[in-house]
């Protein structure tokens, strides 16, 4: 009798006992649910995050206050020394093509009539903000480079804010109350989605010197650079990194590149997935311990069959085989239905949480789970193998 | 013309050890079987003669003395080499029938010929011819629960002659049968050894023995006539 056969006597044994079966293999099946949708969502965040930083703008670099990857994390016990004539320094000096704009940022609560928008993000930018980083307008227009130099109260807003504010009423030329002062609306942005519950369609970009003013702040939050193109990226951080140094010591600010961005995203879900395949692990071994437990019953139910098996010509390895085989068709079975569960609960979170099933993970915790079958079916095969035919004969 | 040798004891002594008492079940027993005799084995209970079978059927080894069963000295066999040989030499049919529950009467007979290495086809061809040899063809799908005791031995018979075995090896066939389906067995042996099989059957009752042709009885571990 081949594997295949062997196996499909194994499912007629399994299916005779349904109830039970199920129960042995749901561990095996909560275990492979889980990691299918902790994966498909930890993937799906990231291919969400990948693309909005994507959709940032080609070419762009940052440069923010601190050190990453060193010893002190950015906004750390380091204070702020970035400011403005850091980012004229940028702008005067870097190639021709690289378009820069400095930044500060700050939450505020923004009125219009009986109506607020609470902790929404206040971007102070400047003209060229625009040409750096991708958003699309739905209505109006950006400020203009004089505009945003002297000092005008005028605000782009969010699709959030303009929801929180207007409703579905005319927000274009109407005036807003941001922190206490007023600001006339020029545009309105298209929308652009939520990372990690930051909803970066409730914020207002505001001229950067009127911002300044208003909040008294010099430190910035960030320097945009655009490299212009893809083959300037390296050129332009090197050349940024050796203009800032003058003033600035290294652990006092980063230039980063949007691949370096990405590759912070990789690492950070590398290790989400890593941390929950582990948990995900656990209960896949603690499954197994399920298996195991109930094929070491199964001996014990089936010794007679054991003994008359070997009576009749049955070797060793035939039977430690069958029940073998027997574990591994349990819980294969047990991840089989552990990926359905899975990839369907995953598709129903899908409607409101981008989620993605990567092949590998399919492919990893069917593998893992089969694995799981054999590590744990291995010790009652051994038993049932070892019984001695007369004594498995007389068991009642 | 004498048929040659199939089971010769020589000499064969079975202990049992458990704690510290020694038990001889077997005491220094030599029997030889003819190829196509039909032997009776008959004795009071725990005279041995279940151990007796066992060491004839290879499932168990004796303590001291030598068996050759058609010639092979079975002493120094690997546990895998006899699984062989009693796959291909020996059928056994037991008090208790010992058939699989939720597994067709054909399945159950089929049983050997999965160890013999056939075909799933070519299983179930011999299984269903096994089982029309023993007048059980209508009850092909038949699950043991749904099988009288008679018939559920008959099953069993089927198994034990399916894979075409020089020697049938019967230990109380009919112990938990009724006179009239015990006779039917008999009956099936009859006919089985008419058609050449070796037949070795144990029993308590004289009534199943006389279908025997020769009768051995023992006492104690050891055969009185022969
Ligand atoms: N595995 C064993 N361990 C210890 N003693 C055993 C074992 N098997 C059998 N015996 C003993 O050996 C003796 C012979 O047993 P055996 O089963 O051969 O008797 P039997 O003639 O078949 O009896 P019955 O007619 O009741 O089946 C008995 O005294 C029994 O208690
Ligand atoms: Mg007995």
């Amino acid at each position: 009798m081949d594997i295949l056969e062997t196996a499909q006597s194994a499912l007629t044994a399994i299916l005779a006992n349904r109830m039970r079966s199920f129960l042995t293999i749901l561990g095996i099946v909560i275990g492979v649910t889980s990691v299918i949708l902790l994966i498909s969502l930890v993937s799906g965040l990231k291919t969400y995050i990948t693309s909005q930083i994507e959709g940032l703008g080609s070419n762009l670099l940052i440069v923010i206050p601190g050190r990453i990857g060193g010893a002190r994390s950015p906004g750390g016990i380091q204070a702020n020394r970035l400011v403005y004539s850091d980012a004229v320094n940028l702008r005067n000096n870097l190639s021709d093509e690289a378009q820069v704009s400095a930044a500060i940022q700050r939450n505020v609560t923004l009125k219009f009539g009986n109506k607020t928008d609470k902790g929404a993000a206040v971007f102070g930018v400047e003209a060229n903000y625009w040409k750096i980083i991708t958003i699309k307008l739905t209505e109006g227009r950006f400020f203009r480079q004089s505009e945003q130099q002297s000092s005008k109260k005028m605000a782009v807003i969010g699709p959030t804010v303009k929801i929180n504010l207007f409703g579905e009423g005319k927000a274009l030329g109407q005036t807003i109350d941001v922190a206490g002062q007023k600001y006339t609306v020029i545009g309105i942005l298209g929308p652009r989605g939520a990372v990690f519950g930051i909803d970066f369609d409730n914020s207002i970009y505001i001229p950067f010197q009127t911002a300044q003013r208003q909040f008294g702040i010099d430190r910035l939050n960030t320097i945009y650079i655009s490299a212009g193109s893809a083959d300037n990226v390296k050129d332009v951080q090197n050349k940024a990194i050796s203009l800032l140094q003058k003033r600035l010591s290294e652990d006092e600010f980063t230039v980063q590149t949007q691949e370096q961005t990405l590759s912070i995203i990789s690492q950070v879900t590398g290790v989400l997935t890593a941390a929950l395949g582990g948990i995900a692990a656990i209960s896949l071994i603690v499954g197994g311990i399920g298996i195991m437990n109930i094929m070491l019953v199964s001996v014990t139910e089936r010794t007679r069959e054991i003994g008359l098996r070997k009576a009749v010509g049955a070797k060793s390895k035939d039977i430690r085989n069958q029940f073998l085989i027997e574990a591994v068709v349990l819980s294969g079975l047990g991840g089989i239905i552990g990926i359905i569960l899975g990839i369907g609960i995953s598709l129903i979170i899908g409607r409101f949480f981008t989620t993605t099933v990567p092949l590998w993970s399919v492919a990893l915790s069917f593998g893992f789970s089969m694995l799981v079958g054999v590590i744990f079916g291995v010790a009652p095969a051994i038993r049932a193998a070892k019984l001695d035919p007369i004594e498995a004969l007389r068991h009642e | 013309m004498k048929q040659s040798l199939l089971v010769k004891l020589s000499r064969i002594n079975k202990i049992y050890h458990t704690g510290e008492i020694a038990l001889q079940a077997l005491k220094d027993i030599s029997l030889e079987v003819r190829k196509g005799e039909f032997v009776a084995i008959i004795g009071a209970s725990g005279s041995g003669k279940s151990t007796l079978m066992n060491i004839i059927g290879l499932l168990d080894h004796p303590t001291s003395g030598k068996y050759e069963l058609d010639g092979q000295d079975s002493s120094h066999l690997k546990e895998d080499t006899l699984a062989q040989i009693r796959n291909k030499k020996i059928g056994f049919v037991f008090q208790s029938f010992n058939l699989l529950p939720r597994t067709t009467a054909m399945d159950n007979v089929a049983i050997p010929l999965i160890y013999a290495g056939l075909s799933r086809s070519e299983r179930m061809d011999r299984a269903k011819q096994a089982l029309e040899q023993v007048g059980l063809d209508d009850k092909l799908a038949s699950h043991p629960n749904q099988l009288s005791g008679g018939q559920q031995q008959r099953v069993a018979i089927a198994r034990a002659l399916v894979n075409n075995p020089g020697i049938i090896l019967a230990d109380e066939p009919t112990g938990n049968l009724d006179t009239k389906s015990g006779s039917e067995i008999m009956r099936i042996f009859e006919r089985f050894h008419k058609l050449g099989k070796t037949i070795i059957m144990i029993t308590h009752e004289d009534d199943i023995a006389k279908h025997a042709k020769r009768v051995i009885r023992m006492k104690d571990g050891q055969i009185w006539t022969s």
